[in-house]
């Protein structure tokens, strides 16, 4: 068949795959997740307004975002070095570094949460040395920044490593060669190229956090206006059968998360750009 | 000064002293956040005994949830097999417009979050929600029964076939689909002998992390289904149980079960990523020979 026969002539199949593929896609997801919008726009502008600022919500909403926020950083930090370790070095076990990262992934968040909650509770086996010095770790918003730094951890070190596999050397060579050192390597050549990865892997880390539940309840206590998580909100908004007031909640909380993979996309469209490279 | 890219890559122009505190501060890290909660699962599940562990399964509960468990799994994976396979043919093989939109709606379940993913279930099929009147009168329940805890498990574990094959079968092409079409082969002969062997790992590779997440998953199923033991519970949702009436032996031996599923999970990836590494590898050298 040559070519130009080839370009008007398909491969069978695409009515049934396709047909499929949008059924199935709005009856699993499209469909419910406007059931959401929906109900949240046909509430009444004032009940939805004094639902999403009363205190105890806004206090939900700052203890995610911040724990979230904070745990985002230390995996922004830590994760980078795992991440170089296991690209740049050799050493023994680095392939199982390399494959225990994706834990998190695959341990489900309950069993996670009471694992978590074994290690730091005040009777934990890291818990109970801490205690002494006053440091709490469960029951408070700290095991929550534990809970979403352990949830957090793949996604940078999985945004970053490819981006450290391109980064070849031969940039930093040049600087070498041209009299600069270690340090200035550093901070002219390799941070600068890994920036748009380092950005993302956060804002990756970042948007989980917010949504996750089953780690965090374990270990967070739960007590309303100070380890009470918008996740855990929302559950206990459906416990009192206030619906609305649980999609009021959901809402707010989704529309952050999509204005924030919305920024991810932003930067890959602009570290794109910058590099040249379509 | 003469420095070698190689060596810069390798990193073995890093000073001794930088390389060996990267590599502990990494190794410290991810053994104290990631390989200590690992450990101590096993550690509280055998820490009364191994008779004290085995009791926890007698119970009727647990086999129960263990049950409840492998039917949300067994319902949700092969029905996102299928979509997988599907949208994979239709977006790997055809050019159409609007193709970006479509794979980011494929990927939407990822961005939302687990109490959410449960919580439009509700609000389609619970009392309040479109059909909960019409569904009560007809005496069908979906939410705060086994139905719901199926719809949401496949909500939450929705993409991950299709987001494997989607890349692979791009990587692919259709020359050789077209080649079987040309020699007389129909539809289905093409992809069950020439599609299917080439996706095989793939197809593999998503039904594994499929099944570890339906398997595991929790905030979506507590959300939908009612906290009756016994009645509609899966295992994460019993563990949860359990650990609330302070049976931690109980909550960490069935904790152990899914613990174990992760571990193998991450192994059986890691052996299908390196498999699919190499096929990858020797088809790119494959065409390089064809056009040479």
């Amino acid at each position: 068949m040559s070519n130009n026969a080839r370009s008007k002539a398909m491969l069978p199949g695409f009515r049934l795959t396709m047909g499929y593929t949008l059924l199935y896609l709005s009856l699993i997801v499209l469909i419910p997740l406007s059931a959401l919008f929906l109900k949240a726009a046909t509430m009444d502008w004032n009940d939805f307004y004094e639902t999403i600022t009363s205190r105890r919500v806004v206090a939900a909403y700052r203890l995610t975002f911040g724990a979230s926020l904070i745990a985002a950083l230390i995996n922004t930090v830590f994760g980078a070095l795992v991440a170089w370790s296991i690209v740049r070095y050799r050493f023994p076990g680095r392939q199982l570094l390399d494959a225990i990262i994706d834990l998190p992934f695959a341990m489900p968040t309950a069993v996670s949460g009471i694992a978590l909650m074994a290690i730091y509770a005040p009777t934990g086996l890291i818990g109970k040395h801490l205690l002494p010095y006053g440091i709490k770790t469960a029951i408070s918003p700290l095991g929550i920044v534990i809970a979403l730094t352990f949830i957090g951890l793949p996604f940078v070190v999985r945004t970053l490593q490819p981006a450290l596999e391109e980064l070849d050397g031969e940039a930093e060579q040049a600087a070498a060669s041209l009299g600069a050192n270690r340090w200035q390597t550093f901070w002219r050549i390799i941070v600068p190229s890994l920036m748009p990865s380092l950005l993302t892997g956060f804002t990756l880390a970042f948007a989980r956090a917010l949504g996750e539940y089953g780690s965090v309840i374990f270990v967070a206590g739960n007590i309303p206006m100070k380890t009470e998580i918008a996740s855990l909100l929302i559950i206990s908004k459906l416990d009192d059968a206030d619906v609305p007031g649980a999609a009021a909640i959901a809402v707010v909380m989704l529309s952050a998360t999509f204005l924030i993979l919305l920024v991810v996309q932003g930067i890959q469209w602009w570290s794109q750009r910058m590099t040249g490279r379509a | 000064m003469s420095v070698n890219a190689k060596d810069l890559q390798t990193g073995s122009n890093d000073p001794l002293w930088v390389r060996t505190t990267v590599i502990t501060i990494s190794v410290t890290f991810v053994a104290l956040m990631l390989v200590l909660p690992l450990g101590v699962i096993f550690y509280e599940a055998f820490r009364k005994g191994l008779s004290a562990y085995f009791k926890a399964f007698q119970d009727r509960n647990a086999v129960r949830a263990i049950t409840m468990t492998c039917l949300a799994a067994g319902i949700a994976v092969p029905l996102n097999l299928i979509f997988g396979i599907a949208a994979s043919w239709a977006i790997a093989k055809f050019n159409f417009r609007g193709k970006g939109l479509l794979i980011a709606l494929i990927d939407l379940p990822f961005a939302i979050s687990p109490v959410i993913s449960g919580l439009i279930y509700i609000l389609v099929f619970g009392m309040q929600g479109w059909f909960g009147k019409w569904l009560e009168a007809h005496g069908i329940q979906i939410i705060f029964a086994v139905p719901g805890i199926i719809l949401a498990t496949i909500f939450v574990t929705f993409p991950f076939v299709a987001r494997e094959l989607i890349p692979l079968m791009q990587e692919q092409g259709s020359e050789e689909e077209w080649a079987a079409i040309s020699l007389g082969a129909n539809g289905w002969q093409t992809f069950w002998r020439v599609t299917l062997p080439n996706i095989k790992w793939g197809v593999l590779y998503g039904v594994l992390l499929c099944n570890a997440r339906a398997m595991g998953e929790f905030g979506a199923v507590s959300v939908v289904s009612s906290n009756i033991r016994g009645g509609t519970n899966t295992l994460p949702l019993h563990i949860d149980a359990l650990y609330n009436d302070y049976n931690s032996v109980a909550a960490f031996a069935m904790a152990s079960i899914l613990a174990l599923l992760g571990v193998v999970t991450l192994v059986g990836k890691s052996l299908l990523e390196r498999k699919l590494e190499q096929e990858s590898i020797s088809s790119l050298e494959s065409k390089t020979t064809e056009v040479s």
